[in-house]
C-alpha cells in the first residue's frame, strides 16, 4: 500500500468536512475519489498535501507514519498536487513557472535560464506535450496551463499525483489529451488520485474508486465491479436517473431573434461573424461547439456586456441590441454566466448579498435603503430550494465549494422566472445530483413556456436537454437540427469544422452546411 | 443548513489584530528608546499622559483627530469603490479655500445661512477635486493615483497663489487671507462642556467640527452598508466584471465615489477655517491627506475603525508634544513610532490572520457590521 490515510477528521466550524475518513491507495493505480460538491474531497487532499491540519487521524506512506505539516514536507515525500484553481504566475514564462522555487543555478549562483528551458523541453518531450518554454503563461489556454501544472509536479519529483477536478475546466478535446497523459504517467510507474464528478471518466480511466458523502467514505470498490448508476446512487444517497422529465415540445411564439450578429474581441479579432437563429417560448435551444468559437461573445452581447459591431437582436419583436445590462435584465432576461467567479459572483460579498446581485435595485430588495430582511429571506429561499450547502448566509461565497457557487447562481437566475434564460455552461464542475437538479429546473422553466438558450461544451448536456441544437464554429452557426435528429458523431464533426463547406479553412462561403436538416 | 456564528471571527480578526500590531509597535519603539539611553516606560508614560492624562489633553486629542477622521474616511470610502485616493491633501486645500472665500466675501450674511453655506462649499471644493480624477479614470482609464497626486500640487500651488497675490490680508507678513466674518465661526466646545462639569479650558481649540466629522462617519457607514448605492459601490470595488453583470454602471459609480470621497476630505476646511484659524493659512496642512491613508489602513477601511484610528493618531500627536518638552527624546521619535505602527499593522495583520486561521476553524465573513 503506497498511501494510507486513517481516521482523518477535520471540522470547519459547524461543518464536519472529513469524518473519520479512511483512504488507501495502491502503488501504481489510478484511484478515483467521487462525491457531491462539499463531500469533503478537496479537504482530504489538502490534508494530504499539508495545506490543512486535520483535527485527528494519521497518514502512512509505504507503511511508515508521516507527519505532513506543510506542502514542503509533502513534496519531499513525493506527493504532488494540481489544484482545482491553478497556482501559476501569468506574467512569467512557462520555464520560469516550471522551476519556480527550485531554480537551476549557474556557476555564480545566478538563475540558469538555459537550464530551465532545457528542463521544460525534456519534460514536455517525455510527456508528449507541445509547449514552448518561453511563452508567457498568461497567453496559454486552460488546457496548456493544466499541462504545465502537471509538469511542475513532476519536476518536483512526485510519485503520487493528486488531480483535483482537473476535467472541470477542460473542453472534451482537452480532457481526451489529459487522459492520454494520465495513462502515460501510470505506465511510467506513477500513482494518481483523480477527483471528478463525471462518472464516465471514472469508468474509463481508473482502477479503484472511493465514494464520499457528507464527509465520510461510504464505499471503496474496484472500478470494473460497479456501474455508473450504482456509483451515483452511493454519492447522492438516492437513485439518480440522469434523465429529466420533459413535457412534449410545444413551442410558442418567437421570443428571441438574432440576425447577422457580429462582434470583435478586445484585440479587434472577429469573434462573431454573422450569427442567425431564433428561439421560441417553451423551447430549449442548445448551442454546441468547442469553446472559443464565439459562444462567450454571443452570450455577452445578448446580455449587453459586450458591444456588437453589426446585427440585430429582437426580444419579442423589439430591437434590444445596444441596451445596457440592466435594461436587458428588466426585459425579464436572466443569465447564468460561464465565468462564475469573475462575472456571476462577488466572491467577497456574503451569500445573501450575492443572492440579489442584478436584482438589488428591485423595490422588493431596496428603496434607496437595502431591505435586509427581504434579502435574507430571498437568500434563505434559494439555499433551501437548491440545497446549497453553507454554514450560514453571511459567509463570503469565496469559501463555498465551486459546485455550491454554481448552484447559487443557477438558483438566483432560475428563481426570477425569466421570459428568457441564457445559460452558459450551467453545470460545469457540479456533481451528478446537482446536475440533475439544475437540468430539471431548466426543464421546468421550459414547461412554463419560457425560452432557454443553453450554451455548453458538454455534448451530453446539449443532447439531453435541447429541443433544437445549433453548432457554432468560428463565429458562425454551421448547422441546426431538431434534437431527435442529431447524433453525437454528426455534431462532433461539425464542431471540429468538418462537413462545413469545403472544410475548416473555407469559412463563411456557404451559409447552409451539409449537416442542415431543417 | 443555516446557523448563527461568525461574529467571533469579527472580534478576533478585526479588532484584536490591529491591537496586537499596536503592542508590537510599542515594543519596537521601546527598543528604539532604549538605544537613545532613555527609559521607555518613562517616555511612554509622558506620551500617553499628554493625551490621556487631562481633560485639556483629551481636548487636543479630539481636535487633532477631527481632520484625520475626515481624510481617513475619504481614503476608506474611495477604497471601498476600488479606488486609491491619494488626493486628500489637494481636496482639503480646495475645500478650505472655498470655505474661507465664502466666509470673508459675504460678511453680512446671517449666521444661520452662513455656516451651512461655508460647510457646503468646503465639501464642494473637495468634491470638484475628486470629480476630476474620477472622470479621468472612468472615461479614459487614467490611473487615479497619478491624477490625485498631480492635483495635490495644483491645489497647493493654486491656493498659494490666491493667498499671496489675490486675497492676502493687507499689511501682514503671514501668507494668509483676511479673517472670515464672525457669523461663520463654529464655536468651541469648552463652554458647553464646562456647563456639563467637564472642565475643558476655554483655550482648548476643540470645536463642534468634531461632531460634524463623527456625523459624516456615521453617514458613510449607513451609505456603504445600508443602502443600495453602498452595495453598488462595494460591488464595483470588488469586481468590475461582476458589477457590470449586476447591471451597475461601473464608470458612474466610480465617479460618484470619488466625488463623495473628495467632499469628505474637503470638510477638513470646516475644522481648520470655521472652527480654528478663522482664515485660510497657506500650507496649513501637515500632510493630513496623507496621514488619512494610514488612518484608513489602520481602521481597516471601516468608518468605525477610521474614527478609532484617528483618535489613536490624535493621542500620538498630542503625546509627541509632551515627549518633546519633557524628555530628551525628539518628537520625531513619535512620528517614527507612528510609522512603525502602520508597518506593524500591515505586515502583522497578515501574519496574525494566517496564524489565527490555521489554528481556529474560522470562516471568512463578508464584510462586517451588517
Ligand atoms: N476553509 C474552509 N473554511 C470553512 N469551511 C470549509 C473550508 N474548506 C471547506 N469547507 C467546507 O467543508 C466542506 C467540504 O468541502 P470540500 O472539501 O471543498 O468539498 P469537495 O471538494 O468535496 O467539493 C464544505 O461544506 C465546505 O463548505
Ligand atoms: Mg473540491
Amino acid at each position: 500500500m503506497l498511501l494510507e490515510m486513517v481516521d482523518i477528521t477535520k471540522r470547519f466550524g459547524s461543518v464536519l468536512a472529513n469524518d473519520r475518513v479512511n483512504l488507501q491507495v495502491r502503488q501504481g493505480e489510478i484511484h478515483a475519489i467521487v462525491g457531491e460538491n462539499g463531500a469533503g474531497k478537496s479537504t482530504l487532499m489538502k490534508v494530504l498535501y499539508g495545506l490543512v491540519r486535520p483535527d485527528s487521524g494519521t497518514i502512512r506512506m509505504r507503511s511508515r507514519e508521516v507527519r505532513i505539516t506543510d506542502p514542503g514536507v509533502a513534496t519531499q515525500l513525493g506527493i504532488g498536487m494540481v489544484h482545482q484553481h491553478f497556482m501559476l504566475i501569468p506574467q512569467l514564462t512557462v520555464a520560469a513557472n516550471l522551476v519556480l522555487g527550485m531554480e537551476p543555478h549557474g556557476r555564480l549562483g545566478t538563475y540558469d535560464r538555459r537550464g530551465a528551458q532545457q528542463a521544460t523541453k525534456d519534460l514536455a518531450q517525455a510527456l508528449g506535450f507541445q509547449i514552448a518554454p518561453e511563452d508567457l503563461v498568461g497567453d496559454l489556454s486552460v488546457g496548456a496551463r493544466q499541462r504545465l501544472e502537471i509538469m511542475k509536479v513532476l519536476y518536483r519529483g512526485a510519485q503520487l499525483i493528486v488531480l483535483d477536478e482537473p476535467t472541470a475546466v477542460l473542453t472534451p478535446q482537452e480532457t481526451g489529451e489529459l487522459f492520454k497523459t494520465m495513462r502515460k504517467l501510470r505506465e511510467s510507474g506513477k500513482t494518481i488520485i483523480f477527483i471528478t464528478h463525471k462518472l464516465s471518466e471514472v469508468m474509463e480511466l481508473t482502477h479503484r474508486v472511493s465514494v464520499m458523502r457528507h464527509g465520510r467514505v461510504v464505499g471503496v470498490m474496484e472500478t470494473d465491479q460497479v456501474t455508473p448508476d450504482q456509483l451515483a446512487e452511493m454519492m447522492v444517497g438516492r437513485p439518480v436517473l440522469g434523465q429529466v422529465d420533459k413535457d412534449p415540445f410545444r413551442p410558442g411564439p418567437v421570443v428571441l431573434e438574432v440576425r447577422d450578429l457580429q462582434a470583435v474581441d478586445a484585440r479587434g479579432a472577429p469573434r462573431l461573424r454573422g450569427v442567425h437563429f431564433s428561439l421560441r417560448a417553451g423551447e430549449i435551444l442548445g448551442i454546441a461547439g468547442v469553446e472559443g468559437n464565439g459562444q462567450t461573445e454571443l452570450v455577452e452581447v445578448l446580455n449587453g456586456l459586450h458591444p456588437a459591431t453589426a446585427g440585430q437582436v429582437f426580444l419579442e419583436g423589439r430591437q434590444v441590441l445596444g441596451e445596457s445590462p440592466r435594461q436587458i435584465r428588466e426585459e425579464s432576461v436572466a443569465h447564468i454566466p460561464e465565468d462564475r467567479q469573475n462575472r456571476g459572483l462577488l466572491l467577497d460579498f456574503s451569500l445573501s448579498e450575492n443572492a440579489v446581485l442584478g436584482l438589488q435595485h428591485r423595490s422588493k430588495f431596496s428603496r434607496g435603503w437595502l431591505r435586509n430582511r427581504a434579502i435574507r429571506e430571498h437568500a434563505e429561499e434559494l439555499v433551501e430550494l437548491f440545497d446549497i450547502r453553507t454554514p450560514d448566509l453571511e459567509i463570503a461565497v469565496r469559501s463555498l465549494s465551486g459546485g455550491n457557487q454554481q448552484k447559487l447562481i443557477a438558483a438566483r437566475e432560475v428563481q426570477q422566472d425569466p421570459r428568457l434564460l441564457i445559460a452558459a455552461q450551467p453545470t460545469r464542475g457540479v456533481d451528478v445530483g446537482s446536475v440533475e437538479f439544475i437540468h430539471q429546473q431548466l426543464a421546468n422553466l421550459r414547461s412554463r413556456g419560457k425560452a432557454i438558450l443553453l450554451v455548453s461544451a458538454d455534448l451530453e448536456e446539449i443532447l439531453g436537454l435541447s429541443d433544437t441544437i445549433a453548432v457554432m464554429f468560428r463565429g458562425k452557426i454551421v448547422g441546426q437540427f431538431q434534437a431527435d435528429q442529431a447524433d453525437e458523431r454528426t455534431l462532433g464533426l461539425l464542431m471540429m469544422g468538418q462537413g462545413v463547406g469545403d472544410g475548416p479553412s473555407d469559412l463563411g462561403s456557404r451559409e447552409v452546411p451539409e449537416g442542415e436538416v431543417r | 443548513m443555516k446557523e448563527k456564528g461568525g461574529k467571533g471571527t469579527f472580534l478576533i480578526l478585526e479588532i484584536l489584530s490591529p491591537a496586537v500590531a499596536f503592542l508590537l509597535a510599542l515594543a519596537m519603539g521601546a527598543v528604539l528608546i532604549l538605544s537613545l539611553a532613555e527609559n521607555p516606560l518613562h517616555v511612554y508614560n509622558v506620551m500617553f499622559r499628554g493625551g490621556l492624562g487631562s481633560i485639556d489633553g483629551l481636548g487636543y486629542v479630539f481636535f487633532s483627530a477631527t481632520p484625520l477622521i475626515l481624510t481617513g474616511l475619504a481614503v476608506a470610502f474611495a477604497f471601498r469603490a476600488g479606488l486609491f485616493n491619494i488626493g486628500g491633501e489637494g481636496q482639503l486645500y480646495m475645500g478650505a479655500f472655498f470655505c474661507a472665500w465664502i466666509g470673508f466675501t459675504f460678511p453680512s450674511m446671517p449666521s444661520t445661512l452662513m455656516v451651512p453655506l461655508c460647510i457646503l462649499f468646503a465639501a464642494l471644493g473637495g468634491a470638484i477635486w475628486g470629480l476630476v480624477p474620477g472622470v479621468l479614470k472612468a472615461r479614459f482609464g487614467v490611473h487615479e493615483v497619478i491624477n490625485t497626486i498631480m492635483l495635490n500640487f495644483v491645489a497647493m500651488l493654486t491656493t498659494n497663489f490666491l493667498v499671496n497675490h489675490v486675497y492676502k490680508e493687507p499689511g501682514q507678513m503671514i501668507p494668509q487671507t483676511k479673517e472670515i466674518a464672525t457669523t461663520a465661526w463654529i464655536p468651541r466646545m469648552a463652554p458647553l462642556l464646562q456647563r456639563l462639569h467637564i472642565q475643558l479650558p476655554t483655550s482648548n481649540p476643540l470645536n463642534y467640527s468634531l461632531l460634524l466629522a463623527l456625523m459624516i462617519a456615521a453617514l458613510a457607514w449607513l451609505l456603504l452598508f445600508k443602502t443600495r448605492l453602498g452595495y453598488e459601490i462595494r460591488a464595483v470595488g470588488l469586481s468590475h466584471k461582476a458589477a457590470e453583470y449586476g447591471g451597475i454602471k461601473v464608470g458612474a459609480t466610480m465617479v460618484l465615489s470619488m466625488v463623495i470621497s473628495g467632499s469628505m476630505a474637503g470638510l477638513v476646511g470646516v475644522n481648520e477655517v470655521l472652527g480654528y484659524r478663522h482664515r485660510f493659512l497657506d500650507g496649513f496642512s501637515t500632510g493630513l491627506g496623507f496621514t488619512g491613508i494610514a488612518v484608513a489602513l489602520l481602521g481597516r477601511n471601516h468608518p468605525l475603525g477610521v474614527v478609532l484610528a484617528a483618535v489613536l493618531f490624535g493621542i500620538l500627536n498630542t503625546g509627541a508634544l509632551e515627549v518633546d518638552i519633557f524628555t530628551d527624546i525628539p518628537r520625531e521619535l513619535v512620528m517614527v513610532l507612528q510609522a512603525v505602527i502602520i508597518i506593524c499593522v500591515v505586515v502583522g495583520d497578515q501574519v496574525f490572520r494566517r496564524w489565527v486561521s490555521r489554528r481556529l476553524p474560522l470562516q471568512p465573513h463578508a464584510g462586517f457590521f451588517h
